[in-house]
């Protein structure tokens, strides 16, 4: 296939995942900021909000203050960050215009509907109640979206080029979360906490729609080590970093076998999922989470480039 | 007035007899609902177009109307002998503007008009194109005044568009009207795809092997007809490529896959001769692909529709149509043009402007219906301003009487009533046959009055009947 058609089914899947991601950042800061002030600390949330999104450099040039209304305006509506909701949605529309014919019709009409509707919301929601709408809006519109593609796109390279940016985007989301909220999880914290960072905890979760997982897997309170483990090294949380590189070293090996070559980006995924198959929580607290952080973030960005270079141009 | 259903005196014509009872029977408000489905329809799949300076609307719908526009078999018998006879001029016309220039020699067609038209390409001038075929898609633009006779109104033998709203529009059709069809025997237009792949695919050239590799080159999501770009690459099963996914090297065009480089062999380009190839046309284009024409001339890609078509389908070529059509096949014309006044010639434009109240006066190179003047519906201001266009650059424009186009009911705010409609039929030119689908694109003039069909100017569609004979 066009190596064109690659890159935006890539970046179509990718943008889908980030506006989904986006509206539960949002969500989950509404959630907190809710709450009493002595149950959250004096932390500013919007601020973290803006930090989580990966976009504290752009929001600080634009505007002086985190609050309610600038990260709202900003991460959901701004056409001026390229990477709102809302420019999500536009540019996931305009590569599957490029595209239109690498997709099913079930897809086309996803990202078309959502655009369509995503022009009645204007510059915003006139109230809280419906920006809560919104941002459910906004989930059900990239589940639609993942459930089309599952189910009506045949089983070729189109497929798992669209699978490789859904992965690549989750892990980068969520070892941004750890990036940024990676303090709350750090032992020393665990006694001086208390309600304080059980909602911090329950936060970290919900972001990546993993609070009621966690309760199954590990059937006890939250503890901060244990949402670490969960969110780094867990096969069956679909956002753990470990699930995100079992699909895609999954994904580019399909890819290797039909086209019947290996290259440097297959390499570069097994390395790091092996890295995550033999390392244990307390190995990596021990030898410093945020440098595993740290290290994760570059193999990360050293595998996209690898699949830029071998596929996408 | 005609009328394509009630024709002269209002006895409605043998073919819509079954339409026009149909009309009687179903509800309006029945009708309202469909028309409102199909736009739904319409708006969701995408199927849109840009117009040109316009930001509000950059994604507009074309509007479609549910009454269809029906041909009898004997009608489009005369019109596809017609349109075979023109494609096959045009195609001997270009070859040998390019070529011998008999016709230049014979003085049937003045030389100037092919040597100063800037869109004559002198890289083409000896350069042999496969099975001698320049113009593989036409769009023939035709109108009637009465039931007789067939005028072409224009020549579309560059890129033309509007194949994928006579699809879509039939596919819509089928969908709401179910009822309709099994009253009438409708000559299916779906194959078209098939035909034109066909088409493609018999102009490789020799290099090729038996499956050559054809695609279709796009401007890019910009541009106002994108939609039938992606929508045909689709049906075809080819590629959709932009000039930024095309390389050439040593004079052979390759395609940038996830696999690699792959070998092109046919390009259905729908972007013009000026933005082909940055190093021989426009160097300031970035739609089309560095050392493309090298490649062509070498004989390695074919192009459909070949570079330099335009010198066959301006409004001033178009007057000589009848004389090239004698020249080049030694037949009278089947399909009549509309008497036109060309401004270069003294006589012709002491006429026009004597009579600009009364006339249609169109720009040489100008289309969709931009930068023309209709006397009959303009002010005494517009026509003034355009007397003084006339004089500084008589050369660039003709003229013509304002026709009565046909009419054809249409769904409008205060009912049914008829509107004025044109026809675009698609012909395609490949090296065992031309081809031709049964059906076309019928726009229709929306406005009350109105003479201008044009999408761009607030025209719509219609989908467009052929009855089995």
């Amino acid at each position: 296939m066009l190596s064109r058609t690659a890159d935006n089914l890539y970046w179509l899947a990718r943008y889908v995942e980030r506006a989904e991601y986006l509206a539960r950042i949002l969500e989950t800061t509404y959630r907190l900021t809710a709450l009493p002030l002595n149950y959250i600390g004096a932390s500013n949330e919007w601020e973290s909000a803006v930090a989580t999104a990966g976009c504290a450099g752009a929001f600080f040039a634009t505007y002086e203050e985190a609050n309610e209304e600038t990260v709202t305006e900003f991460l959901a509506f701004s056409a001026a960050n390229p990477s709102s909701i809302r420019s999500c949605f536009e540019t996931a529309r305009i590569n599957a215009r490029a595209v239109r014919t690498a997709l099913t019709i079930e897809m086309w009409d996803t990202i078309n509907s959502a655009w369509l509707e995503l022009q009645k919301w204007g510059n915003g929601p006139r109230s809280r109640e419906e920006f809560a709408r919104f941002l459910r809006w906004v989930q059900e519109s990239s589940l639609r979206f993942d459930g089309s593609a599952y189910r009506t796109m045949l089983r070729n390279d189109a497929y798992w080029f669209s699978r490789l940016g859904v992965y690549m985007e989750r892990a980068d989301n969520t070892a941004r979360i750890l990036d940024v909220k990676y303090h709350l999880l750090l032992p020393a914290h665990e006694n001086v906490g208390g309600a304080l960072d059980y909602f911090q905890w329950s936060a970290i979760l919900r972001s990546v729609s993993a609070l009621t997982a966690y309760h199954w897997v590990y059937r006890e309170n939250l503890k901060p080590w244990r949402i670490a483990d969960l969110l780094i090294l867990r096969d069956e949380m679909p956002r753990s970093l470990a699930s995100c590189y079992e699909n895609l070293v999954q994904n580019l090996d399909r890819i290797a076998g039909a086209y019947g070559r290996q290259g440097n980006s297959q390499r570069q995924a097994r390395i790091v999922r092996t890295k995550l198959q033999n390392s244990r929580i307390e190995e990596i607290f021990q030898s410093g989470l945020h440098e595993f952080i740290d290290e994760f973030v570059e193999n990360n960005n050293q595998l996209g480039t690898a699949i830029a270079q071998q596929y996408l141009m | 007035m005609f009328d394509e259903m009630g024709g002269n005196e209002g006895s409605v014509r043998p073919a819509y007899v079954e339409l026009s009872r149909w009309l009687k029977e179903v509800p309006p408000d029945v009708l309202d609902f469909r028309r409102r489905e199909a736009e739904l329809f319409f708006r969701r799949l995408g199927i849109t177009f840009a117009v040109y300076g316009d930001p509000e609307a950059q994604e507009r719908l074309i509007p479609f109307d549910i009454i269809p526009r029906i041909l009898a078999q004997s009608e489009w018998q005369l019109l596809q002998r017609g349109l075979e006879q023109r494609v096959k001029a045009i195609n001997a016309y270009v070859k040998d503007a390019y070529g011998r220039r008999e016709i230049l020699r014979a003085g049937v067609v003045p030389e100037d008009l092919v040597f100063q038209n800037p869109v004559f390409r002198p890289e083409m001038s000896g350069q042999k194109v496969p099975h001698d075929i320049y113009v593989h898609v036409a769009g023939i633009d035709v109108v009637r005044v009465d039931p007789n006779d067939f005028y072409v109104l224009e020549d579309n033998a560059r890129t033309p568009s509007g194949v994928s709203y006579m699809l879509e529009n039939r596919e819509i059709m089928l969908r709401l009207f179910p009822e309709l069809f099994s009253r009438y025997r409708v000559a299916p237009v779906e194959n078209y795809p098939d035909e034109l792949l066909a088409t493609l695919k018999s102009i490789a050239p020799p290099t090729a092997s038996a499956e050559p590799n054809v695609v279709l080159l796009t401007p890019g999501i910009y541009n106002s007809a994108y939609y039938e770009h992606s929508f045909l690459a689709d049906k075809l099963g080819i590629e959709l490529v932009e000039g930024r996914d095309l390389a050439v090297k040593d004079d052979i065009v390759y395609m940038r896959t996830t696999e690699g480089l792959k070998r092109v062999d046919v390009i259905y380009r729908r972007i013009d001769d000026d933005f082909l190839d940055p190093l021989v046309f426009r160097p300031d284009s970035a739609l089309g692909v560095a050392g493309l024409m090298s490649a062509y001339q070498a004989g390695n890609v074919t192009l459909a529709n070949a570079v330099g078509t335009g010198i066959a389908d301006d409004k001033a070529v178009y007057s000589y149509m009848p004389e090239i059509i004698k020249f080049f096949l030694g037949e009278e014309p089947l399909l009549k043009n509309v008497p036109t006044w060309r401004c270069r010639e003294t006589d012709h434009l002491a006429y026009v402007l004597d009579n600009l109240e009364e006339l249609v006066v169109k720009e040489v190179h100008g289309s969709g219906g931009y930068g023309m003047l209709i006397g009959p519906k303009s002010d005494k201001a517009s026509i003034a301003a355009f007397r003084a266009k006339l004089k500084s650059e008589p050369k660039n424009f003709v003229a013509q009487p304002t026709l009565a186009l046909s009419t054809c009911p249409t769904c409008v705010e205060e009912g049914i009533a008829p509107r004025h409609v044109d026809l675009r039929p698609f012909v395609l030119a490949g090296r065992d046959r031309v081809r031709t689908i049964p059906g076309g694109l019928t726009r229709v003039a929306l406005k009350r009055g109105s003479l201008v069909v044009n999408s761009s100017q607030g025209g719509g569609t219609k989908d467009t009947w052929v009855l089995a004979g």
